[in-house]
């Protein structure tokens, strides 16, 4: 049996829409994956704080208020000092095209826009967590 | 075992590593318990149970909040179920306590059902093990109170919390015979609703009328979400851990369930060896078509199975 994929779901950010959260969540889960879902308007300390109790193999950020520029490399930088870095971050939410290398620059492992099959983050997380 | 040391030391990364170790039932998950086995029985370990939504997570949090005025470290099992078609799980309960997340003297842990060799009773046991090593003084497990698995989960606990909520149904008889008996203290939530009244009477009554308690439960009635009376619960569960100390109940009800987390060690083994011995060799093939033939019957298999073992 593989080892099960353990992943924390987290709704940063001010605005109160978890729409997009859920619904990965729920895919994640038939996926066969366990989802640590947080809920909304997390800081980026208590997302890493969270993370690293429950030992997930990746955190999944869903930013829809336009401060991914910020959120990402805080988390990234907070896992770093709590030698976490092995915990794999990805993004998703309304995010311009512009500002995605810089992200992927910053440590973040994948960014899915709007429209992205749940199926391609599956794949993606699947390949990706050792 | 670094990690261990580690653990002991404070390291949360380290005890969050060794719960999974322990969880997956990894090869090192034996050799963990073994080490930490020295520096466990210490903590007070309260399970906190009840019908899903029933407010048992936002309770914990509260609760928490109370146990960490007085100083006392507390490490938190969230058990939700796991998707029996896909394995998966949407383990929600830290929404209510995202408080705690960064208390250094919290440790909060969420745990899905699966399908856990050895049982899901192991695996919380296990974990409530490295949280104690950890230097947990309270460690709660907040489980839905459906299924033989979880009333098995609670049962290993000090003290169990029942979570009652009005407007359950219109009797408390109908829930499950089996699951009102292990409570130490019930607490009926959602005391602002209408009807909360009548639940902690029917539940009075019901306890009124049960026999062979060792105990009889006291009923608090709280709200949770408003912080309602948390004070008045945690203070019934503190009486009641004082009670069983004094009262050498601690020690019966530790001892009974060492007794059969021991006895499913046994089986557990038991059951691979015999699978072993039988599978691999296409014994199980020839012996089913003996028993199919009504050659020979099941009791003098199995004694011949168990006979293979030294
Ligand atoms: N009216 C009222 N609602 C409450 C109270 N306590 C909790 N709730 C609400 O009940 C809902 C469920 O609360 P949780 O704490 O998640 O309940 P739970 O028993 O942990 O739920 P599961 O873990 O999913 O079984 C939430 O919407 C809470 O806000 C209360 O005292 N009064
Ligand atoms: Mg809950």
């Amino acid at each position: 049996m593989s080892k099960l994929i353990r992943v924390l779901i987290a709704k940063p950010g001010l605005d109160g829409h978890d729409r997009g959260a859920k619904m990965i969540a729920r895919a994640l889960r038939d996926a066969g994956m366990e989802v640590i879902y947080t809920g909304l308007r997390q800081t980026p300390e208590q997302i890493v704080a969270a993370a690293i109790q429950e030992d997930v193999d990746a955190i999944g950020m869903s930013i829809l208020s336009g401060a991914h520029n910020h959120l990402f490399p805080k988390v990234i930088k907070l896992l770093k000092e709590q030698n976490a870095s092995d915990i794999l971050v990805i993004g998703g939410g309304v995010i311009p095209e512009d500002d995605i290398p810089e992200l992927l620059e910053a440590g973040v492992g994948a960014i899915f826009t709007p429209g992205t099959l749940t199926s391609d983050i599956i794949k993606y997380l699947r390949e990706n967590v050792q | 075992m670094e990690l261990i040391e580690k653990m002991l030391n404070g390291d949360k990364r380290a005890c969050a590593r060794l719960i999974s170790s322990v969880e997956n039932n990894s090869n090192e998950a034996e050799d963990i318990i073994k080490t930490i086995y020295p520096h466990t029985g210490k903590a007070h370990v309260i399970g906190i149970t009840g019908p899903p939504g029933a407010g048992k997570s936002t309770l914990t949090d509260k609760l928490v909040k109370l146990l960490r005025k007085k100083d006392l470290r507390v490490g938190i099992i969230a058990v939700d179920p796991t998707s029996p078609y896909t394995g998966g799980a949407i383990l929600g309960d830290r929404i209510r306590m995202n408080d705690l997340a960064l208390d250094p003297g919290v440790f909060i842990r969420s745990m899905g059902t699966r399908g856990y060799l050895g049982g899901l009773a192991k695996a919380t046991r296990n974990t409530v093990k490295i949280l104690d090593a950890f230097g947990c003084d309270v460690v709660i497990i907040e489980t839905v109170g459906v299924g033989q698995s979880e009333v098995d989960i609670v049962k290993a606990a000090d003290t169990v919390v029942m979570v009652m909520v009005p407007g359950l149904g219109d009797d408390i008889q109908s829930i499950k015979a089996g699951v009102m008996e292990i409570g130490d203290i019930f607490a009926v939530n959602k005391s602002d609703i209408l009807g909360a009244q009548r639940t902690a009477t029917e539940i009075n009554m019901m306890l009124d009328l049960s026999q062979n308690l060792e105990r009889r439960p006291p009923v608090v009635m709280v709200t949770a979400s408003q912080n309602q009376n948390i004070d008045k619960l945690l203070e019934e569960i503190e009486k009641h851990y004082i009670y069983m100390k004094e009262n050498d109940i601690l020690e019966k009800r530790r001892k009974l369930n060492i007794k059969r987390e021991l006895v499913e060690l046994v089986e557990e083994e038991l059951r691979k060896y015999v699978i072993k011995e039988t599978e691999n060799k296409g014994e199980m093939e020839s012996v089913t078509l003996s028993l199919y033939t009504k050659e020979t019957d099941p009791f003098t298999i199995r004694d011949i199975l168990l006979s293979k073992i030294k």
